[in-house]
């Protein structure tokens, strides 16, 4: 009958002021997130007295769980970028080339004389000029491969060698592209976060999503522009020797060379040797600073085998220009004046300070291992996310108000226990995304707003229940509890309906809508939990009071 | 005092009098929705065929022509300009939306050629401001097409298999023609009003299908209870008792949820209203098939009534391949 037990009235109670407690912050949204800011800073090490003043506007006793406002409310950029895999399997070939030369010219008695020739990216062939080699051609460049742990479990080789005549292909094996694949994302994840990271966004996204891609949110940016300059750029910085300069774009090289035109010169083309005599991955160091004609400039300094390979080439080559490659454009070509020991340098060419010392943080977090091409771009400024927010929060406001009137003029009383349950709903709905430091987006508000409609629907159906209960006149307590137990049914079967909506929509949605499902699915969550428990609490607790004889629904 | 009453009590109505009106109306109106899909097509926003928007907001009114001749220079091939309104906009909020097709060979629109478009139409007006830039490239649209599909036909799919679960297969089969049918009018909405057809406005579809399945499961509900309660009483006055004890509630809950929709619908922007408009129209047309689309399809597949007995007209106990 109409009897609740003292401890679920009392669990009741705690969960809806646990609620409470935990949409709190967001009252004082702005007041909360500067607190959080100042601890942050706090435990880091650093102090001082203006940051205490800051951690203690907030009590530390009480939650500090914020809602993350989404990108389409507080502003800022969203990008998903592609890392282009293959790349990586092109400059693999390339950095074998040097090593399978050697360890072929070592068997020149058996193989004959070694040429490189004409081939598409990701495959390294050459001919020798001994046919009868080829089988042990085919066993030394096997030689050069490691063993890769294969997906299966078992270990493979990390290249496919074949042998046509005199022609040999190589290339990297179907296991070694997927371990390649995987550490090109790893990698490319690694330094997206360092640069943006180097930048000092706040609270950036990075993440994974599926095999090659990447996902990235950074709030508070003016335009996805300024992060695609941070992390478009693929920034592999090469030392190459200069063969000669010409203007032709069309230039035929050799295949051990390769042409690279001027960065500031229009016109002016440099045929490069191909294989770099040290490559950015040896900078310990890149600082922005001007140069001696007062021009910005970039000063770096390599680790100890960049130092020492830099050091001997300069010293061998004196009077040879050689070239400062930045993602295959020539940034300048001085002339080796001297030995450079020391492992130092400057790269002069024509910056403005912003881009030297760009160029600087680019270098300092390394250079990606392949291009990022990017697939969809969503920038929103932050005064229409304040606008949505204003536009949101109204909405909400008037919404809720109808729906409470409503409720009122149709239910009387009982209406306003439900409306008492529609204000538990919400703040509920708020603790919990709070809790879970979910992300509220501009559907998301729209979300709580259909929820809020749909919210009632629970009680609507109990007391539509009690109303007929009442007619076949059993008294109104057994009215009331046969409304409550039979509608459950009813409200369980509806509700789970629209949770797999929800569950669907968070599954497949991204971004905004999938917000959306967030606040729809836990709104639903709720307003079961308001409808059964709390309005049912609080028409019990007004029954034993009052036992009225006849009660209007 | 009394209480206000949005449907009276005890209403009997017969919902199957004028069926060949509501529901012929309804078939003839899906019919409509094909042919208006077929013919002048759903209008996609980037999300699903690629492209570039941007959203300009200037204290100067907008002249659209003048910012389409601006763009028309940089030979960017489809380019559409359109001046967006909304109550709430303040008076010299001048707001726009520019999309540009996807360009040939690239994914998202580079950065270079953002800063010329950006660039020729502050020529037209250097108070522009650029609010909202979202562009997709098709390799991620023709991925969220697949999604969107897998999305609806998967929340139908379950949907149908939970109702067939908790109730019988006529049923089940009564709640996915609803579900098509309110599907199915929205997207014939959107083609004749030629609204942006996203991946927000697949959300508003799916939010649909959970409400209007929401709503016939009421309806169920009791026609299950009272096929037990009223053994020997004809299918369809049960159905037609059980529609009319749940209207009240149906037109209650549909209330309160409009109101709140409309606050939304009115006041919330015009960033989300063709979402909110989307859910809104559908909450309409959810309630309507609940009453009158999803009972008639359960009254033309008949209801197993008495579980007791064995069917007098069935062989053995493993003809009945259907209970």
């Amino acid at each position: 009958m109409l009897y609740i037990p003292l401890w679920r009235r009392i669990l009741i109670l705690a969960v809806v002021l646990a609620g409470v407690l935990l949409a709190l912050p967001n009252l004082f949204y702005s007041r909360v997130e500067t607190a959080n800011d100042a601890r942050a800073t706090i435990e880091t090490g650093v102090t001082n007295p203006e940051l205490e003043a800051q951690a203690a506007l907030w009590p530390s006793f009480l939650p500090s769980n914020l809602v993350n406002l989404g990108l389409d409310l507080r502003g800022g950029a969203h990008l998903l970028a592609e890392v282009q895999v293959e790349q990586v399997y092109a400059s693999r070939m390339e950095a074998l080339w040097p090593a399978l030369r050697d360890a072929l010219a070592a068997e020149r008695d058996t193989v004959g004389f070694v040429t490189r020739e004409e081939s598409e990216p990701g495959i390294l062939r050459v001919r020798i000029s001994d046919a009868d080699g080829a089988q042990r051609a085919v066993e030394i460049a096997r030689g050069l491969a490691q063993p890769v742990s294969g997906l299966t479990g078992g270990s493979a080789s990390s290249l496919d060698v074949r042998a046509n005549g005199p022609v040999l292909s190589i290339q990297l094996s179907e296991a070694e592209r997927a371990a390649t694949d995987e550490r090109t994302l790893l990698q490319s994840l690694e330094i997206v976060r360092r640069r943006i990271d180097e930048a000092g966004t706040r609270e950036p996204t990075i993440q994974r999503q599926g095999e090659d891609r990447i996902l990235i949110d950074v709030p508070g940016v003016g335009s996805a522009d300024e992060v695609k300059a941070l992390i478009g750029t693929t920034a592999q910085l090469n030392f190459q020797p200069v063969v000669t300069t010409t203007s032709d774009a069309n230039a035929d090289v050799g295949t051990t060379e390769q042409l690279a035109p001027d960065a500031s010169q229009e016109g002016l083309y440099y045929v490069l040797e191909r294989s770099p005599v040290v490559t950015g991955d040896e900078l310990v160091d890149a600082q922005p600073t001007f140069d001696q004609n007062g021009q910005p400039a970039v000063s770096f300094r390599f680790n100890t085998t960049g130092a020492r390979a830099f050091g001997d080439y300069t010293a061998e080559n004196v009077g040879a220009p050689f070239a400062i490659v930045l993602d295959n454009e020539v940034i300048s070509a001085p002339v080796i004046r001297e030995r450079i020991p020391g492992g130092t340098g400057q790269i002069s060419g024509n910056f403005s300070v912003e881009e030297s010392t760009n160029l600087a943080v680019l270098l300092r977090a390394g250079a990606l291992p392949a291009e990022l091409t990017f697939l969809e771009e969503r920038t929103i400024g932050p005064e229409l996310g304040a606008d949505s927010i204003r536009a949101g929060q109204l909405a909400a406001v008037v919404g809720s108000l109808l729906v409470v009137v409503f409720m009122a003029l149709t239910y009387g009383l009982f209406g306003w226990f439900a409306n008492v349950a529609l204000a538990v709903n919400m703040v509920m709905i708020f603790g919990v995304l709070s809790l879970i430091g979910a992300t509220l987006t501009l559907p998301g508000i729209a979300g709580i707003v259909l929820t809020m409609g749909m919210a009632v629907d629970a009680n609507v159906l109990v007391y539509e229940r009690i109303r007929e209960e009442l007619k076949t006149a059993k008294g109104p307590a057994r009215a009331i509890d046969l409304g409550y137990s039979r509608a459950l049914s009813a409200i369980l079967d509806s509700n789970v309906t629209t949770l797999i909506t929800a569950v669907i929509l968070y599954a497949v949605g991204s971004g905004p809508v999938r917000g959306f499902a967030i606040t729809l699915g836990l709104g639903i969550l709720t307003s079961v939990f308001s409808a059964i428990f709390v309005t049912r609490l609080l028409v019990v607790i007004w029954f034993d009071r009052r036992r009225p004889k006849t009660i209007e629904v | 005092m009394r209480h206000f009453r949005l449907v009276p009590d005890d209403t009997k109505i017969n919902f199957f009098k004028y069926a060949y009106v509501t529901f012929g109306g309804s078939i003839v109106l899906l019919i409509a929705s094909a042919i208006l899909w077929a013919t002048m097509g759903l209008n996609f926003g980037i999300d699903f065929r690629g492209g570039t928007t941007i959203r300009t907001e200037s204290e100067q009114p907008v002249d659209t022509g003048a910012y389409r001749s601006a763009l028309d220079a940089l030979d960017l091939g489809d380019v559409s300009v359109t001046e967006v309104y909304d109550p709430t906009f303040a008076a010299d909020e001048n707001v726009a939306s520019i999309r540009i097709q996807a360009q040939e060979g690239e994914e998202s629109l580079p950065a270079s050629t953002l800063s010329e478009v950006q660039a020729a139409l502050q020529q037209v007006d250097p108070t522009l401001q650029f609010t909202n830039t979202e562009s997709v490239g098709p390799k991620v649209s023709q991925e969220l097409i697949r999604t969107a599909i897998l999305a609806v036909t998967g929340a139908i799919a379950a949907i149908v298999i939970y109702i067939w679960l908790r109730f019988e297969w006529q049923f089940a089969t009564g709640a996915v023609v609803a579900l098509v049918h309110d599907v199915g009018l929205t997207i014939g909405l959107f083609s004749l009003l030629q609204i942006r057809f996203d991946l927000a406005t697949i959300a508003a579809i799916l939010t649909i299908v959970g409400y209007s399945i929401n709503d016939t499961v009421v309806v169920f509900d009791r026609v299950r209870e009272n096929l037990r309660k009223f053994k020997t009483m004809p299918l369809v006055d049960v159905l037609n008792i059980s529609a009319n004890e749940t209207l009240s509630r149906t037109v209650m809950t549909s209330g309160t949820t409009l109101l709140a929709l409309l606050a939304l619908l009115i006041l919330g922007g015009d960033v989300i209203r063709g979402f909110v408009f989307a859910i809104f129209w559908g909450i309409i047309v959810g309630t309507y098939s609940s009453i009158y689309i999803a009972k008639n399809i359960v009254l033309m597949l008949g209801v197993k009534r008495d579980w007791s007995k064995k069917d007098p007209k069935a062989g053995t106990q493993f003809s009945n391949i259907d209970a």
